[in-house]
Parts: structure tokens; sequence; C-alpha cells
């Protein structure tokens, strides 16, 4: 971002000696996704943790078929070079743990990779999910992952992110829209997080004849709030990956959501999602395009006051443009045919909603409310096979973010494993995977995309 | 006389989009036609998903027009995002303008020529050409011509101060030398047109439109342009109090006995603004699942001697409604809406009064009694030019889009029956066109 003055100015020539000098934190340029980009830029390490491992197979099975050079040995040569040449990522199967002796086999795996880890890296530990586990030794191992992941998070360097995924039992083979985003630079500010796979049951599809270059290819979209910020960039991005996007925002801002429409050969509908009649109006609108298969819950407002100062009014319309409004249309959704089976709800959250945030207490509770929705509504869509997953976006670089005061956005910015703030597309693009077909076991899960941002970390 | 010929079938009314207006030399001074018109085109693309596409026309035009303007849709269109292969040309037609492209655009979709297209208008008084009177276009033509440097010297060297004066456009009429103000002054002296009835006509538009803008009827209709939401002329707290306060201007020549009644409240003001509409066939839009608002039925022009025959210069519509209607088999009272342009509250209040008049009917209008009158509950519902402001060439597709969307939601609210408004707009020149919608 050239507003990230900071940014710049470390990554310049002479700002790189001065910044290495007086040890000023290095600010990686992260790898970001284009178009025909190999899944992963160099070789894989893929390790396992017990004999029970479930998942190595699907692994290895994925990253051969993109042409993948998969090393089982962790201090293996790669490609003529030695054995501490650079690996584009390490991946360690960690199921089947069944007691946190086990945890050991997982450390000697991942310490020559955190040493290998090549800028923009990706470091993946699956896991089995701790809730599923009865024995107490079982679950304290498969919930020791979470705690160690983190932690490595915070140290990965040159934009490398260690995530975790927890797989449920017999989920296995359901993993693969999942796997490649972890892997690829689509997740470049997702960093230090957990996503569970297949723990809502009863969902059903399939990732057979995806085309991975464009997997919303023939899917309808709706964005609200796709005027400006995040949600512009997100109605680009599910164009690049191949939807119809009708892009929703008030009727004021309605010059630059044309702007937008018209950018991604989609179509405009200046509409306040709070008003009565939104959620009829939206689906009415989707009729003209034979019906929806996403909808983008992106449209919010903050309000911040102290909670000392807040009134009845402000309060209200955080709530409702926040909450009320996405509660609403979610209502009519599950009610109408206009929105097609095997359906996307993605809605987005905040850090704020989970950390919480000083002056943010209407913003804070109506972010975390937009959690609770997720929960409630994860099961109540599987019958559709349907699925609903919230984005949580820490600090991202947009309009509302560079008019804060220079001390709180260098905060932002600095304090969380990237150092830096992230771009409206690494929040694009988490949406735009939640929205996939093939993405079916991914229900009811909120995922940070904050660059492992401190707060409430 | 005859009825109307069936047409093969009707253009439908797709939708619209406008930039709100605004008066002259304010929101929109550094903006041109262009500008305003490709804005205004580009929002109507994104409401219905047309980028790219190519329709079967756009047509456009602007009363106050600059002489490189001789392509003014076509250049708007390649700027905007529909795709460079969709013609266009320019009509004008004073403030009848884009009435008569919606007639045009209507005409070639109910002849099955073409399929879809756009009708549409824009002006602006802020970035108004100025020219150059005629003794300096001379001597710079002269000098144009001049062979050598000494040449283009003596040429200009027969400059005086005076002839340096800019001409800027006038709002007056060549052959009386006029205001048009001034032409609906006697008008209303005429037909004794009260201050009072025309200050209600004022504080209606304004409310009506202050009613519509509240209940979002516009948020399909419009796009924000250069930081304007709503048409900034609005005026929703007008009163007539307040209105009575106004000095009266253009007193009415020829008149001793009357009052000068007119004010620039009852009157339009200078304004800049573009207005869009989509029309297409019925298949056009099924295939696309666009919706229908309503259909243009009919359209007359008509014109009158204002110059020689004792005649109103903005009284045409009064001849061109009685035509359709009877070409149409229909009434002055068969219509659930009326729209008549506001070009001066006392205008269209004089047009009602001459419809209910005998003599008038009999010796102009050429019936037997009068044509009568009608419910003025239905008159311009969602507001007019007094409220909205009056881009010329604009006000046609400002209107015919918002009868079309008032038919369109009457006729879900009472089901299956036709519904049906009609539009009034009179013209500099001594013209008017009307037409009639259904849904
Ligand atoms: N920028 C960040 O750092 C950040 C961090 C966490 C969460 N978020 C969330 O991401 C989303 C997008 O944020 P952004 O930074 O792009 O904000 P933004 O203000 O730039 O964009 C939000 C858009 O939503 C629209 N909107 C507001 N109320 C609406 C309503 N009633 N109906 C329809 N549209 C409405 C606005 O007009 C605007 O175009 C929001 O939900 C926000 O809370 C942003």
């Amino acid at each position: 971002m050239s507003n990230d003055w900071y940014s710049d100015f470390v990554n310049s020539g002479v700002g790189r000696s001065i910044a290495g000098t007086v040890g000023l934190p290095p600010v990686p340029r992260l790898r970001r996704y284009e178009p025909g980009q190999p899944l992963l830029s160099g070789a894989a390490l893929l390790g396992t943790a017990t004999a029970d491992g479930r998942v190595a197979k699907v692994v290895r099975s994925l990253l051969t078929d993109v042409g993948v050079e998969v090393h089982d040995d962790p201090h293996a040569a790669i490609g003529g070079g030695s054995s501490t040449s650079k690996v584009a990522a390490g991946i360690v199967d960690a199921t089947g743990l069944s007691s946190p002796s086990d945890l050991a086999e997982v450390q000697a795996f991942l310490t020559p990779v955190m040493r290998r880890i090549g800028p923009s890296g990706r470091i993946l530990v699956i896991g089995d999910v701790p809730g599923e586990a009865t024995s107490p030794a079982v679950r304290a191992a498969r919930r020791s992952l979470e705690g160690l992941v983190r932690s490595a998070g915070k140290e990965a360097r040159y934009g490398a992110t260690v995530n975790l995924l927890h797989v449920a039992d017999g989920a296995e083979n359901d993993l693969e829209s999942t796997l490649r985003f972890f892997l690829s630079s689509r997740s470049a500010f997702v960093d230090g997080q957990r996503l569970d796979v297949g723990t809502v049951p009863g969902f059903s599809g399939s990732s057979q004849g995806v085309d991975w270059d464009r997997p919303l290819a023939g899917r309808t979209a709706v964005v609200t709030g796709a005027a400006r910020g995040i949600g512009a960039t997100v109605a680009k991005t599910l164009r690049r990956d191949g939807a119809t996007v009708i892009c929703v925002d008030v009727p004021a801002a309605g010059d630059a959501l044309a702007r937008t429409a018209n950018d991604v050969g989609g179509s405009a509908l200046q509409l306040d999602i709070t008003a009565d009649h939104a959620p009829a109006t939206l689906l009415d609108h989707a009729g003209r395009h034979g019906g929806l298969d996403i909808v983008v819950h992106n449209a919010g407002i903050t309000r911040d006051k102290l909670l000392a100062n807040q009134d009845r009014d402000r309060w209200n319309s955080v709530i409702d443009v926040n909450l009320n409004a996405q509660l609403a249309i979610n209502d009519a959704l599950l009610a109408s045919d206009v929105f097609h089976r095997g359906g996307r709800i993605v809605t987005v959250s905040s850090m704020a909603g989970i950390a919480g945030n000083r002056g943010q207490t209407a913003y804070g509770a109506s972010k975390a409310g937009v959690i609770g929705m997720v929960d409630a509504t994860a099961p109540l869509l599987v019958e559709k096979d349907a699925t609903i997953n919230a984005v949580a976006p820490g600090f991202i670089e947009t309009a509302m973010t560079a008019a804060m005061p220079v001390g709180t956005r260098e905060a932002g910015r600095r304090l969380s494993s990237m150092t830096q703030g992230g771009l409206p597309v690494d929040v694009a693009e988490t949406i735009a995977w939640f929205a996939q077909g093939a993405s079916y076991a991914v229900n009811g899960q909120v995922l940070r995309v904050d660059g492992q941002n401190f707060l409430g970390a | 006389m005859p009825s109307a010929s069936p047409l093969p079938r009707r253009a439908a009314i797709v939708g619209a989009n406008r930039i709100p207006f605004a008066r002259s030399n304010g929101a929109y001074a550094r903006a041109s036609n262009q500008d305003m018109l490709t804005s205004a085109l580009d929002g109507l693309v994104a409401r219905f998903g047309l980028a790219g596409e190519r329709l079967g026309e756009v047509v456009s035009g602007a009363v106050l027009k600059h002489s490189r303007d001789f392509n003014l849709t076509r250049e708007a269109v390649l700027g905007s995002r529909l795709s460079a292969a969709t013609p266009t040309y320019d009509l004008q037609q004073a403030c009848g303008t884009s009435l008569q492209t919606t007639l045009q655009v209507a005409n070639k979709i109910a002849l099955g020529q073409i399929e879809s297209g756009v009708a549409s208008g824009v002006d602006t008084t802020s970035d108004a050409p100025i020219e150059v009177n005629d003794d300096l276009r001379r001597v710079l033509l002269a000098a144009n011509r001049a062979k050598s440097t000494a040449g283009v010297l003596k040429a200009l060297g027969g400059l005086r101060p005076g002839q340096i004066v800019p001409e800027i456009p006038a709002n007056r009429e060549p052959r009386t030398g006029m205001a048009m103000g001034e032409h609906a002054a006697q008008t209303a002296a005429a037909w004794g047109i009260s201050r009072t009835a025309q200050d209600e006509i004022t504080v209606a538009s304004h409310r009506h439109l202050a009613e519509a803008y509240d209940r979002g009827f516009f948020d399909d209709l419009m796009t924000p342009y250069l930081g304007l939401t709503k048409d900034n002329n609005l005026r929703a707290d007008s009163t007539l109090e307040g209105l009575a306060k106004l000095k009266p201007v253009f007193r009415p020549k020829g008149y001793p006995d009357s009052e000068a009644t007119m004010t620039a409240a009852n009157s339009t003001p200078l304004t800049d603004g573009a207005a869009t509409v989509l029309l297409a066939s019925d298949e056009w839009a099924a295939e696309r699942n666009l919706p229908v608002l309503a259909h243009f039925v009919d359209a007359e022009t008509a014109a009158v001697d204002y110059v020689h025959g004792d005649e109103g210069l903005l009284m045409a519509p009064t001849y061109a409604v009685p035509r359709l209607l009877e070409r149409q088999g229909l009434t002055l009272q068969d219509f659930d809406f009326y729209e008549f342009h506001e070009a001066f509250a006392s205008t269209i209040l004089a047009t009602f009064a001459a419809w209910e008049d005998p003599k008038f009917c009999k010796e102009r209008l050429g019936l037997d009694g009068p044509l009568g009158t009608f419910d003025k509950s239905k008159l311009n519902v969602a507001g007019s030019s007094l409220a909205t402001g009056h881009p010329f060439a604009a006000t046609g597709a400002r209107i015919v889009p918002t009868l079309a969307k008032l038919l369109a939601e009457k006729s879900a609210q009472e089901g299956s029956d036709t519904v049906r408004g009609l539009i009034s707009i009179c013209a500099a020149g001594g013209q008017g066109v009307v037409a009639i919608l259904e849904a």
C-alpha cells in the first residue's frame, strides 16, 4: 500500500539498512494471489506425527496432482540444493495423537520447517477436533496444537503463516478447497488461526470437476456495502473467480456503487439494507439473475462513542445495520427458493467483535452478535446443503483506517505478526473461498483475517 | 376522425436513471453536458447490468449545446460502459427534447427495427456555450482567411472594444424578442390565472417531491452525482405564506389592468442535469428477466402560431392533447395520473382553464364542447419541474419514468386493470409534446 509510508520506507534500500541497524521490525511484502499462479512456489515438506494419521494421504495426493515436489523428511535436500534450502510449505498431519507426549513428533517435524520456510511460506498443522475426544489426555493433546500454532505464528517471519485445521472424523476427503486456500497465497494475511472442517453434521457436496481458476463460475452473488472499501474488492474478487455479482449499497453511495457494478459487469441495487422491504427487494432483484447462490453481508458502520457517552440512536443504528439487517435477510433467504440449494452466506464480523475495542461497545456488540448468528444459522442451513461462515478482519487498509489518527493507525498495523495492515483483497479472498461450492464442509466458522493481530490473539 | 392504426407492438419502459438536478452555477458548475450524460448513462448501465452490451440505439440531445458537441450522444456513449457498437443520434426540440427522443426510440421498437434503446436528454445552463457576436465573428473569419501575418493583423486591427462582448444564450424567443417568462405572463393574464393558484401548484410540487424522496421512490430512478443525492432546488418546507412574500417578476405586456403574478418560485429555475430511460421490446426485457414498468402507447406533437396567431407561446399541449385523445378514443378524465411539466405554474393553469372554456374548445380546438376538467389530486403526484428544476432537454426523460413507475405501483396494487397516465410538455418555439403510457 502506498499510503503505508513505514512499509515503503523499510523496504527501500536505505530504509532497510537503517531499519536493520536500529532494530525496527521488517515489513515483509506478502505474496498475493493472481489467476494462474501455481498453488505453491516451491517444494513442500509433509510430516506425519502418528501412525494413525488420516489426512497425510489426501494432502499428498493434492500436492502431487498439482505438480508440487513433496518430501517426508524435513531435512531432505530439495532439487539439488542442501538440506537447509528454502521450502514453500511445511504440512504436518497431527491427527491420531493419543497423549501430549505425541506432540514431540510434531515439534521434531516443525523445528526444521521453521528454519527452512521461505518468504510467504505456509505452515499447516492438521489435527483432530478436540471436542470429539472423551479421554482427557487425547483432548488435551488435540487442544495443545492450538497453542503451538498461535505461538509459532508469532515466530514465523517474512510473511510465512502458521495455521491449524481441525478435521472432523470422517471429513478427510472434504478438505480440498480448504487445503488449497490455506496453502495458496489467497490466505496471505491469515496467520495463527484455527479452522474446523466438517464439524456441522449432515453436510454434503463435492469438489469433483471444479475449475480451480474460476471456482465460482455460473454462480450469482450479492455483496452488500459494495460501493467502496472491502465490499468493492469482494465484488471484484468474486467476479474474478467467475461469479455474476449484484452490488448493493445505500442510495447515497449510488455513484460509487455504479462504478463497482460496471467494473465487474454486474448490476447495482441501491438499497438500505435496514429498510423493511430490503429482504424482499433483494430477492426480487436476484430474480433477474435466476436466483442467488452467494450472499456476502459486508455492509457495516461504526458510530464510535465511549459507553459512558453512548445514546440510543447511535447504538441502534449500529445494531440495525451490522446485525438486524443480516438476520432479516437470512430469514428471507431461508424461506425462499430464490436462494438456491448449496447456497453460501458469508458475513463480516470483526476483530473488535472478538477482542473488544475501546469506544466500540456498539460495534463490538454487533460484530460479536454476528458470530452468534453464524453459530445458530449453520445447522439450519444444512438441509439446503448451504453454509454460513464469517470473516473477522483485523486492521485492513481502507479509507476508514486511513482516516485514523497516526498513532492508532501505526499500532493497528505493527502490532501483528505480519507487522502491517491487510489489504481488502485479503478479506475478499477468504470470502471467495467460503463462497465456493467445494467449501461445502466448512460451516459455522469464524476466521480472522488479521495477520495475527495481537489484539485478543 | 380516424382512430389510431395499431402499431405492431408497444415499447416497454424498463427503467431509468437520472442524476439529481442542480440549480445553475451550483453543484454541477464545472460539469459539461457530456460529463452529465455519460454519468447518467453509466448509472443506467449499472442498474440493469448492461456493461459492454450493444443496445439498439441511444438518442439524446441538449438545448444549450456547444458547436463541438455536434455528436454529443455518440461521445457520451463512447465514454460510457455501453458497447461502443451502440449507435446514437442527437435530437433537439427545446423542452420537448427527451419526450421526443422517447417517442423516437419507442416507435423504432414498436416497428421492430430495434429491440432496445435509451432515450435521454441533458442540459447545462452553467457550462453554456458563449458565442462571439456577429461583428467579431466576421472579423475573426476574415483573419482566418488572410494569407499572411500582415493580413491577419490588418483584419484584427479593425476590432473595436464593443465588438468583443460575448453573446450568452438567453431564454428568449428570437421572433418576439420576449423572454419565455414574459410570454407566460401574458398567457396568465389572458386567462386570469391568480397568484394564489400558482403558488398552490408550487407548494404541491415541492411537497409531492419531498414525499416521493421520503418513501424511496427515486432509489431506483436516480444515481447521485458530484456529491448531490437529491434535486437541490427542492424546498420541502415551502408554504403558501412563504411564497406570498416573494416579489413578482414578468409584468404582462399589453395587459395594463393585470398584476404581475409570476415569481421566482412559481417559475422553474435554470437547472443542470441529465436523465435517461431504458426502453425495450417485451421480449428483450423478458430474456433478461428485467421488469416492465409500463408501455408507451402513443404521442402527439403540436405547434401554435404565437408570433402572429394570438396564441400563447406555451399553449401547444392544449392542442396536442385533444388530438391524441381523439385518436385513442379516450377522454381527458380517463387517466389515473397526469404529468404536466411545470414550466411555470401559470402555464398548466392556463391550459386547464382553456380546456374548461367552451368558446376556446369550439373555436380553437374544433371540439363540440369543453374538454373539461379532471381530478387534480392525480396531478404531478411525485412532484414536477417547479420542485425538481428543469434542465430543458432532460425533463421528458425525468417525467416518463416517474409516470411509468407510478403506473407500475398502482397496477401492482390493483391487480389486472389497465392504468393509464398522460404526459404533457410545452416547449419554446410554440411547440408541445404529449404522450400516453399504460401499465
Ligand atoms: N476496514 C477495516 O479495517 C475493517 C475491520 C474489521 C471489520 N470491517 C468490516 O468490514 C466491512 C466493510 O468495511 P469497510 O472498511 O470496507 O467500510 P466502508 O465504510 O468503506 O464500506 C462499508 C459500505 O457499507 C455501506 N453501508 C453502510 N450502511 C449500509 C446500509 N444500511 N445499507 C447498505 N449499505 C450500507 C456503506 O455505504 C459503505 O459503502 C464492515 O462490515 C466493517 O465493519 C472492516
